[in-house]
C-alpha cells in the first residue's frame, strides 16, 4: 500500500521517527489549497462540542454543496487512561474504574471485566446462581436504560422533542431500581469478581415486577410517537446504509449488524451468566438502515422485560441464597448495606471486626488492602452490551493487580463505520447515522 | 512471561523490614500445549494445517489455556495466516487488537493480540505476534479486516508498535504531539500527591503496595 500526501495528516521526520499531525494549526494552508481548486469544496468541522455528537466526537466533513464526500472521525477527547490506571489498583478496585467507561452501560463494563477475572481464577462455575440471576436482571434493566437514551437523544437530534421526554421518564424508573438495589444510579461497581456487591433489599422482587408492568405500559407511548410516523420514516429509511459485508469487515456488532439480518447476539450464541436458561428472541431487521436499527432497539425493550420477569420468578425461590463465591480468599469480606449516612459496610460486619473477632479484622484487612492473587495467563471474555460485543482482554502475571486489561469497546469499532455510512449522503443524514450507531464517547476513548 | 518476581510488597530499596519483601513468587510461563487440545481447537488446528502447508514454520507455538486457543505466529507470516483464517476457516470478524508490553520477555517485548470470531462456526481464537522493542514492526491487517484500522492505530498510540502498510498510522486517543506511548510498562502513571492536614498521599504509582 502506498502512502499519500494527506491534507489532514501531514507528517514530518524527527529523531524519534515520523511524527504525524492530524489536527495541527494547518487550517490556513488547507484553506489556501482549497481556494486554488476549481470545484466548490468545503471542509467543515462538526464537533467536538456539538449537541448531536453524543459527547465529544469530532467529525471533519468535506462537502460539495449539501452532499458529503468525505467524513473523518476525530476521537480521544474523553480519553481518561482507565486501562492504565487499573494496572495500579487491585483486581476488585478495578471494577470502580471500568464502570465509568461506557457510562450508559456501567453494568456491562463490570460484567465483561468480572467474567474475565473469574475465568482467570477458574471460578466461573462457582459463582452462585443468585448472583448470576441478579447480574442478568441488572444488565437487562441497564439495556433498557441505555436504549432509552439512544432512542430519546436520537429522536431529539432529528428534531422530535417529545420522545426524549418519555424516554428519560422511563429511564428514570430504571435508575430508581438501580438506586434501590445498589445504592447508586450510575457507575455502581455492583458486579464484583465472584458475585455482586450486596444482596437484594427486602421487597425488591415486588418492586421489580411493578416497574416491569409500568415500563411495558409506558413503552407504548414511544412506539406510538415514532413507529410508522411518516416524518420519522422519511428521516430514517434508507439512511446510513451499511450491509452485512461492510459490517463484518469493519467489526461492527450490536443493533447495527442485527439490522442487516444477522442474528449475532452473544446472549444466544455464546451464553454467559446463565443466559441459556432464559427464553427470549434475538431481534433483527433486514433494512440495513437507521430505521431498522431504531426498530431493533424498540423491540429489544420487550425482550429485556421478558428476561427480567423470568429473573424475578427465579429470585422468588432464591431468598437468602449467597450472592458471592464461597471461597473466602476471594470473596469480599463484608456485605454492603445502606445505612442512614449512605452505602457502606454493614454495621453487623463492623461490629464483628471491631468488637469481637481479631481474626475477622485481619482477614478483612488482608483482602481489602492486598486483595487476592490471580494465576498468570490471559483470557478474553465478551458480553452483549446494548451497543454490541463488549470484550475484555484480561492479562495477569500472577499478582494482586491486573497486568493489562484491554477493552474491546463496541462503540469504538462501530464508530469506524461512520465514513462508510455517510459518504455520499446529505449533511443532515449524518446526524441520523451517528445516532443510530449510538456511540458513547466514554467507551470509545476510555 | 517473565521470570520469578521477588518481593511482594512495596517498592524496591525501601525500609521494609518485615521480611515480607523477601518472598519469591513464580510467574509461571504459559508454555505450549500438546494435542489433543480439546473442544473445537483440534478441528481448527487440523483445518489450518491442511489449508496452510507452512503451518509448522509459521506457528511458533499453540497454547490452550482456560478454554481458549492462542496461536503464536511469526510476524512475517501473519498476513498469510490471517487470510487463510478469514477465507478458509471462516473467521469473518476481527474483534480488535490489544497490545501487551512484557519488558522482561527479551527480544519479544511487545505483543499484539488479535481476537478473531467466526460467526459461521461460532468459534473464537486468538493470534499473538511478538516483536522486539528495538524493531517494533508488524504487518498491518487492515487489508484483511478493515476494522483493524482504528484498532491498530490505538495499539500504535499506546505501545509504539508500527503496523507496516497501514493507510494512516496516526495517534488516535492521545494528542498528536504527545511524547511516548502511555500503556508501556516503562511509562509512568504520573499523578500528584494529595496533601491533607500535613500528611501526603502519594500518587498511586509511588505508593508502597502489594504486587
Amino acid at each position: 500500500m502506498s502512502t499519500y500526501a494527506d491534507p489532514y495528516a501531514s507528517s514530518r521526520e524527527t529523531t524519534e521517527g515520523t511524527v504525524f499531525s492530524v489536527t495541527g494549526g494547518d487550517w490556513d494552508s488547507l484553506v489556501t489549497e482549497i481556494g486554488q481548486a476549481k470545484e466548490e469544496r468545503v471542509v467543515v468541522n462538526m464537533g467536538p462540542q456539538h449537541p448531536s455528537t453524543h459527547g465529544v466526537l469530532r467529525l471533519v466533513l468535506e462537502l460539495e454543496g449539501e452532499t458529503v464526500t468525505e467524513v473523518r472521525c476525530g476521537i480521544g477527547y474523553l480519553h481518561t487512561g482507565i486501562e492504565k490506571n487499573i494496572e495500579f489498583r487491585n483486581w476488585t478496585q478495578a471494577t470502580t474504574f471500568v464502570t465509568r467507561m461506557d457510562y450508559l452501560a456501567p453494568l456491562f463494563n463490570e460484567a465483561a471485566y468480572c467474567l474475565g477475572v473469574e475465568k482467570l481464577l477458574g471460578i466461573t462455575n462457582d459463582v452462585p446462581e443468585k448472583a448470576n440471576v441478579i447480574r442478568v436482571m441488572m444488565m437487562e434493566f441497564n439495556r433498557i436504560s441505555s436504549h432509552m437514551v439512544a432512542l430519546g437523544t436520537g429522536a431529539l437530534e432529528l428534531g422530535a422533542l417529545s420522545p426524549m421526554i418519555f424516554c428519560f421518564r422511563e429511564r428514570e424508573k430504571v435508575l430508581d431500581i438501580f438506586e434501590f438495589i445498589s445504592g447508586l444510579r450510575m457507575n455502581m461497581a455492583y458486579i464484583r469478581p465472584g458475585g455482586v456487591a450486596q444482596d437484594l433489599p427486602a421487597g425488591a422482587v415486588e418492586k421489580i415486577l411493578a416497574t416491569v408492568k409500568d415500563l411495558r405500559h409506558s413503552f407504548k407511548d414511544n412506539e406510538k410517537l415514532l413507529v410508522g410516523n411518516s416524518i420519522w420514516m422519511k428521516r430514517t429509511e434508507g439512511i446510513g446504509y451499511l450491509d452485512l459485508a461492510g459490517a463484518t469487515t469493519l467489526g461492527v456488532t450490536g443493533p447495527v449488524i442485527r439490522a442487516t439480518g444477522l442474528p449475532l447476539d452473544l446472549r444466544k450464541i455464546q451464553p454467559y451468566s446463565g443466559y441459556e436458561n432464559y427464553k427470549f428472541d434475538v431481534v433483527t431487521a433486514d433494512t440495513c438502515d437507521v430505521y431498522g436499527r431504531f426498530l431493533i432497539r424498540i423491540n429489544e425493550l420487550e425482550q429485556s422485560l421478558r428476561i427480567i420477569e423470568q429473573c424475578a420468578e427465579k429470585l422468588k425461590s432464591l431468598e437468602g441464597a449467597p450472592v458471592m463465591v464461597a471461597d473466602k480468599k476471594i470473596a469480599w469480606p463484608a456485605q454492603l448495606a445502606i445505612g442512614a449516612d449512605g452505602m457502606g459496610n454493614s454495621l453487623n460486619h463492623i461490629r464483628e471486626i471491631m468488637g469481637t473477632s481479631m481474626e475477622s479484622l485481619i482477614h478483612h484487612f488482608k483482602l481489602v488492602t492486598e486483595g487476592f492473587r490471580v494465576p498468570a495467563g490471559q483470557v478474553y471474555s465478551a458480553v452483549e452490551s446494548p451497543r454490541g460485543e463488549l470484550g475484555a482482554h484480561v492479562v495477569s502475571d500472577g499478582g494482586t493487580r491486573p497486568y493489562r486489561v484491554h477493552f474491546r469497546e463496541p462503540s469504538f469499532n462501530n464508530l469506524q463505520s461512520t465514513s462508510a455510512m455517510c459518504e455520499g449522503s446529505m449533511v443532515a443524514d449524518i446526524i441520523g447515522a451517528v445516532a443510530s450507531i449510538d456511540p458513547v464517547m466514554g467507551g470509545v476513548d476510555r | 512471561m517473565s521470570d520469578d518476581q521477588q518481593g511482594m510488597f512495596g517498592a524496591a530499596g525501601t525500609g521494609d523490614t518485615s521480611g515480607y519483601g523477601g518472598l519469591v513468587r513464580a510467574t509461571a510461563a504459559d508454555g505450549s500445549s500438546q494435542r489433543p487440545f480439546g473442544g473445537y481447537f483440534d478441528q481448527v488446528a487440523d483445518d489450518l494445517e491442511r489449508a496452510y502447508p507452512d503451518f509448522a514454520d509459521a506457528i511458533e507455538r499453540v497454547v490452550v489455556d482456560r478454554g481458549e486457543l492462542t496461536l503464536h505466529i511469526k510476524r512475517e507470516r501473519l498476513v498469510e495466516v490471517a487470510l487463510i483464517l478469514r477465507d478458509k476457516l471462516k473467521f469473518e470478524m476481527s474483534m480488535g487488537v490489544s497490545g501487551v508490553h512484557y519488558p522482561d520477555d527479551k527480544n519479544r517485548e511487545l505483543h499484539a493480540v488479535y481476537h478473531l470470531l467466526s460467526v459461521t462456526n461460532n468459534q473464537r481464537i486468538r493470534l499473538e505476534v511478538s516483536v522486539p522493542d528495538i524493531d517494533p514492526h508488524i504487518p498491518s491487517l487492515v487489508e484483511v479486516w478493515g476494522g483493524s484500522n482504528w484498532n491498530e492505530r490505538e495499539t500504535f498510540d499506546m505501545f509504539g508498535i508500527i503496523f507496516d502498510g497501514h493507510p494512516g498510522l496516526t495517534r488516535i486517543l492521545m494528542p498528536d504531539d504527545w511524547q511516548g506511548h502511555p500503556q508501556r510498562k516503562d511509562y509512568a502513571l504520573g499523578g500528584i500527591g494529595v496533601e491533607y492536614k500535613g500528611a501526603v498521599t502519594p500518587p498511586p504509582s509511588d505508593r508502597r503496595s502489594y504486587k
